[in-house]
């Protein structure tokens, strides 16, 4: 049973969002680290990148595959998580705290149409 | 798709299922590097129920399977396994396969699952022998036990005496009480067996090797693909292909040029007399990234090759992959780059052996 942090937004795609006033965090659930399987590379964007939502901003390598990460929202990259260049396993052991990058969202309408915890639940059962 | 007798008890272990061949098969149970640990450090057994069998019987048998086999299938004595390639004239590769000597009237060859069909009419299509090729595939099952510990764990599961099976021979034994056939040969880089019988036998006899043990795994496909590619086993489909040749996959150990005629040999002597044009060869990741089967590679503009397998090495944690590189960029320490997804990326050529077998007895080529 994948676990889902209540007080997020989710994307169907299997990322997650959390705000922070015009800010927002963004990581992959414990769903999509658990279908990928080991982590061993992440590939990041650079502070500045802009993410379109929808689009790839970021790649994640398991053992056996490359993964695209989708952009669950509009924004600028003001932060990486670069932490996880060295160890991407962190990803495995703790997905919501882990996050991959922040972004300065351009549009928090956007948020709307994200799930919530339960619905995202609700779509992973 | 196709389930093999084992395939309830995939599921139930837990396992991530993948389709593979038209099988559904296990991907992994718990994770791919645990797995892939247990075989190096311990044991794994593997469902390979999926792999072709097709017997070839008859007076004529020994000079066919000679005439459709690189390796020297005269010089086979009987219980005796040898790798090798069916090639096509041109000298691609059909498959590769291990050959089964049962007597001079009596093999079984033992091909890719995804390759089965094409082989057996391959097969059929060359047989101007006085022999009956027939597939038994869907009859046989196979598991592979493979790992340092794998002789001692078989051990208290037969009186056979394991120690007289040398590498690459088979006999003919009873493990849990079931006739099987077992082979001292395997596609890890470790010491193992490969076990064939009836589907309910090998059922018996998986489920009996996992009871009550914890220095054994079961191991999906996903480990068997880092396994054999760390210690450079080709892959059809990947190193090995219809427009691949052997001697370009660095397999010119299984193909005797100086043996019988064989489809395919001269189209073999000729390139190895004008010399090959390019080869398998390690690429080890200098920047960061993984390398995928299938992404190019580059000297300055100039493509020179492409990733057949890649992986961060679950033994030696090291980025590296085998790939087809042209001459003469496949020369050891040469620096070159990956086109990954529109990146380039910096990587050198290196020996494809990125780590070293550990078999009970080196193979004699």
């Amino acid at each position: 049973m994948s676990k889902v942090v209540d007080g997020l937004y989710y994307a169907a795609t299997h990322e997650w969002v959390r705000v922070e006033g015009d800010y927002a965090f963004i990581g992959i659930t414990d769903y999509a680290q658990d279908s990928l399987g080991e982590i061993v590379f992440v590939e990041l964007p650079e502070v500045d990148d802009q993410l379109d939502k929808g689009e790839e901003f970021s790649t994640i390598e398991s053992v056996k595959a490359a993964s695209d990460i989708l952009a669950p929202l509009t924004g600028t990259v003001v932060l990486i998580n670069d932490e996880l260049e060295d160890s991407p396993e962190l990803i495995n052991e703790d997905p919501y705290e882990n996050w991959i990058v922040k972004v300065e969202m351009e549009d928090k309408s956007e948020l709307n149409a994200l799930l919530s915890a339960s619905e995202y639940e609700e779509s992973i059962e | 798709m196709k389930k093999t007798i084992l395939h309830k008890h995939h599921v139930s272990l837990g396992a991530t299922m993948t389709e593979f061949a038209g099988y559904d098969m296990p991907l992994r149970y718990t994770s791919i590097t645990e797995e892939h640990d247990f075989v190096r450090s311990k044991a794994g057994v593997f469902d390979v129920s999926h792999m072709g069998e097709l017997y070839i019987n008859g007076k004529e048998a020994t000079a066919f399977v000679d005439y459709l086999f690189t390796n020297d299938v005269k010089s086979m004595n009987n219980k005796q396994v040898l790798y090798g390639m069916m090639c096509y004239p041109g000298g691609g590769v059909v498959d590769d396969l291990l050959v089964y000597k049962v007597n001079d009237e009596s093999y079984i060859l033992v091909v890719n699952a995804s390759n089965i069909e094409k082989d057996f009419a391959w097969v059929v299509k060359n047989n101007k022998f006085d022999c009956v090729v027939s597939n038994e595939s869907d009859l046989v099952s196979e598991i592979a036990l493979q790992g340092p510990l794998a002789e001692s764990i078989l051990r208290t599961h037969t009186e056979y005496p394991l120690e007289n099976l040398t590498f690459f021979t088979f006999d003919y034994m009873m493990i849990d009480g079931k006739e099987v056939l077992v082979s001292r040969t395997g596609y890890t880089g470790e010491d193992g067996f490969e076990i064939y019988g009836a589907a309910k036998d090998i059922e018996t006899i998986f489920l009996a090797l996992l009871l009550n043990r914890d220095d054994i795994a079961p191991c999906g496909l996903g480990a068997r693909d880092t396994l054999r590619f760390e210690v450079a086993l080709p892959l059809y489909g990947q190193e090995l292909s219809k427009d691949i040749t052997p001697l370009e996959a660095g397999l010119s150990f299984a193909v005797k040029l100086d043996a019988g005629d064989f489809i395919g040999k001269d189209a073999l002597v000729k390139q190895k007399e004008d010399g090959l044009t390019r080869r398998i060869a390690g690429l080890e990741m200098i920047d960061k990234g993984i390398l995928r089967h299938g992404y190019q590679v580059f000297d300055g503009d100039t493509l020179v090759g492409e990733i057949t397998t890649g992986y961060k090495s679950p033994s030696t944690g090291e980025t590296v992959a085998l790939a087809m590189i042209d001459k003469p960029y496949d020369k050891l320490g040469t620096m070159l780059e990956v086109d990954i997804r529109g990146k380039r990326k910096k990587v050198k050529v290196r020996k494809k052996k990125f780590y070293s077998k550990h078999y009970k007895k080196e193979e004699t080529k």
